[in-house]
């Protein structure tokens, strides 16, 4: 008990970890669960938000270089691109179903 | 209880807190909202970890870019947005076992594993002059290649969304 206290009350490489495994997780279950598609696109965003606490507490915490903060700003470029094509395609998917429920989309075409 | 390690929960709690609400509200305009503030959260995060330019960065595209697209398609996906802003949702007790299993043993693993910390705190500055060398020097291919992509993503995202013209 008093490990944990003790642990609880100097944050460390471990608390980022752990916040991010549980940011992780949540991103999982929105993505499994939700029938709109954009609140499966919130879900992988958050799993995005995930991996880039992971790289730069590594970076951080392990080395002194700054290779992670690169590889966060290129998970944030692609996060990016990822959601303006993922949202154009659903807007089009909204005009041709006139639904955003993925698990009513299921023919490629009328 | 240091300052530090107040304001370290305080953010932790504000992301976690939106977060739960987006995974679990039904109102999806509340959770578009929620994920907002998570993204604060995160920022704020990493600003604790001496990650300046990745911060701002952070608030500038997610806050202020892919959260105003995901607003729009949300406004522009629920057609009486008093009714059908609502969201069901789907296998939920698999999808519990799943992401618990996930994030348990995520945890679980962070938690025994022994990691090499690098004890001596690294100089604070800023780490905008670095990552931008680096970007120039090391990482410049895929600095390139992250341009181009950009390029496709603008022309295809208009290419896909635009109406189609009726014959």
């Amino acid at each position: 008990m008093q490990d944990l206290i003790n642990f609880l009350q100097h944050p460390g490489l471990t608390h980022f970890l752990i916040l991010s495994g549980l940011l992780f997780s949540f991103g999982i279950f929105a993505i499994l669960t939700r029938r709109n598609a954009i609140m499966v696109l919130m879900g992988v965003e958050l799993v995005l938000n995930a991996a880039n606490i992971n790289f730069v507490a590594f970076s951080r915490y392990v080395t002194t270089s700054l290779d992670g903060h690169v590889v966060a700003i290129f998970v944030i470029i692609l996060a990016a691109a990822e959601a303006a094509i993922a949202l154009a395609i659903i807007l089009n998917i909204y005009q041709n179903f006139n639904t955003v429920n993925v698990d009513e989309i299921n023919k490629l075409k009328d | 209880m240091e300052l530090y390690t107040i304001i370290f929960y305080f953010f932790t709690v504000i992301t976690l807190g939106s977060t739960c609400i987006v995974v679990f509200s039904r109102n999806i305009v509340r959770a578009a909202f929620a994920l907002l503030f998570a993204f604060f959260g995160v920022a704020g995060i990493y600003i604790f970890l001496l990650a300046d330019f990745i911060a701002v960065t952070q608030l500038l595209i997610y806050v202020g870019g892919i959260m105003v697209l995901i607003l729009f398609s949300v406004m522009l996906t629920s057609h009486q947005i008093n009714v059908d802003a609502k969201t069901g949702v789907i296998q939920t007790l698999p999808a519990i076992l799943i992401s618990a299993c996930i994030g348990g043993g995520l945890v679980w693993v962070f938690w025994i594993t022994d990691w090499k910390v690098n004890s001596q705190l690294p100089i604070v500055e800023t780490t905008a002059p670095k990552i931008g060398e680096m970007l120039l020097t090391k990482y410049l291919l895929p600095f390139e290649v992250a341009s181009v992509i950009l390029l496709v993503a603008l022309i295809g995202a208009a290419m896909i969304a635009r109406r189609e013209k009726k014959v």
